[in-house]
């Protein structure tokens, strides 16, 4: 298993987070749940790609494509 | 005593604000914020307590300028709002990420309230909690739940804050403290401590989840709502709906309160003894009522829709489809119906920003909404084509006058995105713009949540900008009706004279008496000494005076120039108007309303700020008068340039 970043996952796609670049935005992301070990789905993407929207245990959050470059995630093996 | 309601975005809290405040709500200001403190009164055994509404956080920490409230109010406890009581409200659907918020609250010693709401939610997403066990790990708090959105729980609220004992206790956390507000690596420690320990607490807690967590009616609709082709239709269809209610429906009863409050004023004028006094009355302050009281219909209407839209969730999704298209222009995806109602009106275009949780952009947001060709522009822009433009068919099948028109606005919206972009450099914040929105599961509006929006936004704007609106409206009619020393009457008495000698009709008299009046009053003497500056653009005097009158409202251009040339305005089709100003001419013979002054003056109100009620309100929404000027200025110079500019290309 290699590390891409959320923003190469694709639909549907099942992740887990592995780790956040040191950013303003990391100690956001951490309060929103978004912490090494959770588990993300893909959900969908807006149109032109961007931003996407990942579902954590029913909470829907969207970000744009550059805010999930920042975090790096494992794929779980379907 | 000081209740503060705290919670994440989207778990109920301002139903359950509403649930227990009702209408005993109070908006009033956080200090150096743009967010509004909204307080509610609360009554139990006859004490009566404060309820303070906290802006929805994920986290005490702030990330936004407007966040920074709750940080600075619950790590000081000397602060004037420092609560002895904290409702936090919790989402029994998203008990981890909730609970992240709750238990910082509680490890700061507040005593606490949690408000357990939402469970049907979760219910139907098959969780079920043990309520017990989440009692065990927060020992010191009361746990209540509620189902605010059917309006239940009110009861066990009231009583659990009545039995409450004010009373410190240990923290969740083992040592937890507060970090500083900059220190930033200790709250990115905090968060992963914080959230090891709740992972661990919501493995106990939650006793059952079933494997399907997604929502498939809300599934099912993204689908469509977000689809790349229906979903940008189904938005500009909702936007053409509103705009349709704003733009033509919102006329009938603005028609009646028009109505109504010249008859007042009448009535008032007839009624009262003469006088200065009677003539401030009726003239300047019932008036200058009217002139709010005019927006309610608008504004209302633009906020129950928006309070429908924020409350089904459809809000959001909005944002998640526009978000990429308006980035390049420093804007936001919650732009798009602020400028779009601005097209009808620009104040509730301007009080729509408020859902823009990034300072910056709602900032860029304001300053451009005035942009857009409102309503207010329509009877100076036909009065001015029907006067300039000839009616002929351009290409076979296009009315010139219509492509005028066509024009006219698309220049209103380049203008707005160009300068967005300028504003997007200019504008420097020590915070980056972010997304990080919640799409919340699709659900139908609370009927009273909406009702008290809309009371709210109408209160906000009739109270806070209406002030604003009545003094500038009354400054505006004593210059108007007033002039230095006895010349206003001597030339009314000339003008008598004249009309004697003109063996002129008794309405006719009138208007050639308003006429000198106004001409002789002080905005008559700012409108002649402005005229040198305002020549280049191809304006006379006269032109001038309209151009301040209609500081008011861009409308009165029309009725002003009625006044300044003596026609009796009637009411419709302005045609007397028309044709005196057309065989109005030069001294050297050429007429004043040509090609070049009149596309000249229709750029002009393209681009100015004309009107004093989007001034007061952008005053009210960024709490500054800061914006306003910068605001006033810079589309006064734009509309300099561009009259200029107009001017001297086609003449």
């Amino acid at each position: 298993m290699t590390g891409i970043t959320l923003a190469q996952a694709i639909k549907g796609e099942q992740v887990i987070v592995a780790s956040i670049v040191e950013s303003d935005l990391k100690s956001k992301l951490m309060e929103l749940g978004i912490i090494a070990g959770r588990e993300l789905t893909v959900l969908f993407h807006a149109p032109f790609g961007d931003p996407i929207a990942v579902d954590m245990e029913g909470f829907v959050l969207s970000l744009r494509k550059s805010e999930a470059e920042l975090i790096t995630v494992m794929k779980i093996p379907a | 005593m000081k209740i503060a309601l705290l919670g994440n975005p989207n778990t109920g809290k301002s139903s359950i604000f509403n649930l227990l405040t009702g209408l005993r709500q109070h908006v009033g200001n956080f200090p150096g914020v743009t967010v509004d403190k909204k307080t509610g009164s609360l009554t139990i055994d006859s004490v009566q307590h404060e309820l303070i509404d906290f802006p929805g956080t994920y986290s005490i920490y702030p990330h936004s300028k407007d966040e920074e409230v709750v940080y600075s109010i619950l790590s000081d406890k000397n602060h004037k709002d420092y609560p002895d009581l904290a409702l936090v409200v919790v989402d029994a659907s998203n008990l981890r990420r909730n609970l992240f918020l709750f238990s910082q609250v509680y490890d700061l010693g507040i005593p606490t309230i949690m408000v357990m709401n939402m469970s049907d939610v979760a219910t139907r997403k098959g969780i079920s909690l043990n309520q017990e066990r989440l009692q065990k790990a927060f020992p010191a708090a009361t746990i209540v739940s509620s189902n605010a959105r059917v309006g239940l729980g009110k009861e066990r609220i009231l009583e659990a804050i009545k039995e409450k004992e004010l009373l410190g206790h240990e923290p969740f956390l083992l040592n937890a403290k507060l970090a500083e507000s900059t220190d930033i690596a200790s709250q990115e420690a905090e968060a992963e401590h914080r959230y090891s320990k709740i992972n661990d607490l919501v493995k106990l807690v939650e006793v059952e989840r079933k494997v399907k967590t997604e929502d498939s009616f809300t599934n099912k609709l993204d689908r469509i709502l977000i689809h790349p082709v229906f979903g940008y239709l189904i938005f500009a269809a909702i936007l053409l709906v509103i705009f349709q209610f704003i733009f033509s429906f919102a006329t009938i009863p603005m028609d009646l309160i028009d109505g109504a409050f010249a008859q007042l004023a009448d009535w008032t004028s007839a009624t009262l003894p003469p006088g200065v006094f009677t003539e401030l009355l009726s003239e300047g302050i019932i008036s200058g009522i009217g002139g709010v009281v005019i927006f309610i219909p608008q504004i209302a209407l633009l906020f129950f829709f928006i309070a429908i839209l924020e409350e089904s969730g459809y809000l959001a999704r909005v944002v998640f489809i526009m978000d990429r298209l308006m980035r390049p222009f420093g804007l936001n995806g919650k732009s798009v119906v602020p400028l779009m109602s601005s097209v009808a009106c620009a104040i509730p275009g301007v009080m729509a920003t408020r859902t823009i949780a990034d300072w910056k952009e709602r900032m860029i947001t304001i300053l451009v909404a005035p942009l857009m060709s409102c309503s207010a522009r329509i009877p100076v822009y036909t009065l001015l084509i029907a006067l300039v433009i000839p009616e002929t068919t351009v290409g076979g099948i296009f009315n010139l006058q219509g492509l005028v028109l066509f024009a006219l606005y698309s220049l209103g919206v380049i203008a707005a995105l160009f300068i967005a972009i300028i504003l997007k450099w200019l504008i420097r914040t020590k915070e980056k713009g972010f997304l990080l929105l919640e799409l919340p599961s699709y659900k139908a509006p609370r009927w009273g949540n909406v009702g008290i929006t809309v009371i709210e936004k109408v209160k906000i704007f009739v109270l806070d900008a209406g002030k604003i609106i009545l003094a500038i409206s009354i400054v505006l009619w004593f210059l108007a009706s007033y002039g230095p020393s006895n010349s206003m009457e001597e030339a009314s008495k000339n003008a008598e004279k004249v009309a004697l000698e003109m063996n002129l009709d008794e309405e006719a008299t009138n208007d050639l008496v308003s006429s000198v009046k106004l001409e002789k009053s002080y905005i008559g003497i700012m409108g002649k000494t402005i005229e040198p500056v305002i020549q280049p653009l191809g304006y006379d005097w006269k032109m001038g005076i309209s151009l301040i009158t209609s500081f008011a409202a861009r409308e009165v251009f029309v009725g002003t120039l009625a006044t300044i040339y003596a026609v009796h305005d009637d009411g419709e089709k302005n045609q007397p108007l028309i044709e005196k100003l057309r065989n109005e001419t030069t001294a050297e013979g050429r007429p004043v309303y040509n090609l070049a002054s009149g596309l000249s003056l229709m750029v002009f109100y393209v681009f100015a700020m004309q009107c004093m009620a989007t001034l007061a309100v952008v005053k009210r929404e960024t709490k500054s008068w800061k914006w306003p000027f910068i605001q006033i200025g810079y589309m006064g110079v734009l509309a300099y340039l561009g009259a200029y500019i107009t001017y001297t290309f086609f003449s």
